[in-house]
């Protein structure tokens, strides 16, 4: 299987890691749920960094994010399926 | 075949020390009572090439538990394993003789001397004939064969991303869980980070009651530091300016990754003080640490652990001077453009063309490696960040 653009902890999650560099808007991203080496494909809606997250379905503000299966912050603005998430749109629950 | 696992390859050289503890590394360290001792320090260790002083910013009108922890991990610095001798020396003698006292518990070479009455000249000169002995005898001592068991190494991560949840971090998680039962010592801490992961990681203690007490080391610092210290959400401190341009956005999100680095099946079986030293035998442990890397390092080879495995996906760089610090990295990027702090690659995780437990196996040997004497990549930099614990100001 070529290398994926995207890895997902678990099968609950609702963001992915981009793993690759330069990834572009419009990419049809091969994506790998880890927890067991399932596969599924999306397109891209931005240009994302390595590292950086993408939504894998659209998230209302206010809704709890989840990575590794477990509860990562909350959306504070809309997040479509596809897009950017990062310190712009998801926040901490703590401190 | 034999891999890493194999039995033939669970051994390593090392020194053993006077108390039966083996160490990795043979310095002869000049060690500062205080910040006004490390200019004396500095030139013993000028002038007698191969010893090592470690300077610090402390020892001074310390009080109370911050002046306990400050002498555990003096104290425990000097009783590590990776030093075969050791020269104290102090503005005073009163508290340069509790420190050599408590480095002679272990056995080994131990001479302190107060500077005052003497001046710094007269110091240096009385104590680098000291330390060069300590050094001709040092360089005579022999490395004999150790079963891993006899091994103790500790984790930290630095300038976390999110690909050292995916990578670097599980391959720590796999080498634990591949030694640990074993009989390896290990131990794993940063107290803020585990924030978003503490149900998580109250449910890995050994029994309930182990579970209680990490959690009341969790719960204190969170509402004794974070709470009655805040000035915002704490975003550029935890998570770090650094992780959040790696891609990490909340504290829950890093301590789920951090987490990743006690792997799926080992407990921990006590949860130590910072500096302080494992007394219930071989496994795992939880240290109550700061989450910044060379203050957690610093304890951690305090309390006696030989060998630091690092995972970093930003590329954090910190060594330190006794323990040799692993950097494992699984940012493809990093591992590229910052390839001379790196001494594992398993940006081959991401590709999938590496398992975890293959990059288990990796680190395995390189920390067999590692033990053996192969320098790590800090070490070969001159990374020696020695940096102290210090709970409230000074007196």
């Amino acid at each position: 299987m070529a290398a994926p653009h995207l890895l997902v902890h678990d099968e609950k999650d609702t963001v992915g890691v981009v793993v690759v560099e330069g990834l572009r808007a419009g990419t049809d991203m091969t994506c790998v749920v880890t927890a067991n080496n399932s596969a599924f494909a999306f397109k891209s809606k931005m240009d994302v960094p390595i590292g950086h997250k993408i939504a894998l379905t659209d998230i209302k503000s206010g809704d709890t994010v989840w990575k590794y299966g477990q509860d990562i912050g909350k959306a504070v603005a809309p997040i479509a399926k596809g897009e950017h998430v990062h310190v712009h749109n998801l926040k901490t629950k703590r401190w | 075949m034999t891999g890493p696992i194999g039995q033939s390859n669970l051994r390593f050289t090392g020194w053993r020390r006077e108390n039966g503890r083996v160490g990795v590394r043979n310095h002869v360290v000049i060690l500062p009572l205080d910040d006004l001792s490390n200019a004396a320090c500095e030139a013993v260790a000028n002038n007698i090439k191969g010893t090592l002083a470690l300077p610090h910013a402390y020892g001074r009108l310390q009080f109370g538990a911050d002046l306990e922890l400050f002498f555990r991990t003096i104290i425990g610095t000097g009783t590590n394993p990776n030093v075969a001798a050791v020269v104290v020396i102090g503005i005073e003698e009163g508290w340069t003789k509790r420190v050599v006292d408590g480095i002679a518990k272990t056995g080994k070479p131990v001479t302190g001397f107060g500077i005052e009455g003497h001046g710094d000249l007269m110091t240096v000169a009385r104590a680098a004939r000291v330390a060069k002995d300590y050094l001709q005898w040092a360089s005579e001592l022999k490395r004999e064969e150790c079963d891993i068991s006899e091994l103790w190494v500790s984790t930290k991560c630095g300038e976390s991303d999110t690909t050292t949840g995916l990578a670097s971090c599980p391959t720590v998680g796999n080498m634990y869980d591949k030694l640990i039962p074993r009989g390896l010592y290990g131990v794993f801490g940063e107290t803020s980070e585990i924030t978003g992961g503490e149900h998580l990681a109250k449910a890995r203690a050994a029994s309930p009651e182990i579970g209680e007490k990490w959690f009341k080391v969790w719960q204190a610092y969170e509402d004794e530091v974070i709470q009655a210290h805040k000035t915002d959400d704490l975003s550029e401190s935890q998570p770090t300016k650094g992780n959040i341009a790696g891609g990490l956005t909340t504290i829950e999100e890093k301590a789920l990754g951090n987490l990743e680095k006690i792997g799926r099946t080992c407990r921990y079986i006590d949860v130590l003080a910072p500096a302080e030293a494992p007394a219930r035998g071989p496994g795992l442990y939880y240290m109550d640490t700061s989450s910044a890397a060379a203050e957690c390092v610093t304890l951690m080879g305090a309390a006696g652990y030989v060998v630091h495995t690092f995972p970093t996906g930003q590329g954090n760089v910190i060594g330190n001077p006794i323990l040799p610090v692993i950097k494992i990295s699984g940012n493809p990027r990093t591992v590229r453009t910052m390839s001379e702090h790196v001494d594992l690659d398993v940006s081959g995780i991401l590709r999938r063309e590496m398992t975890i437990s293959q990059a288990g196996d990796a680190l395995i040997e390189m920390v067999v490696r590692t033990a053996n004497g192969r320098l790590t990549a800090a070490e070969a930099l001159g990374h020696r960040e020695f940096v102290m614990t210090k709970l409230y100001r000074s007196a």
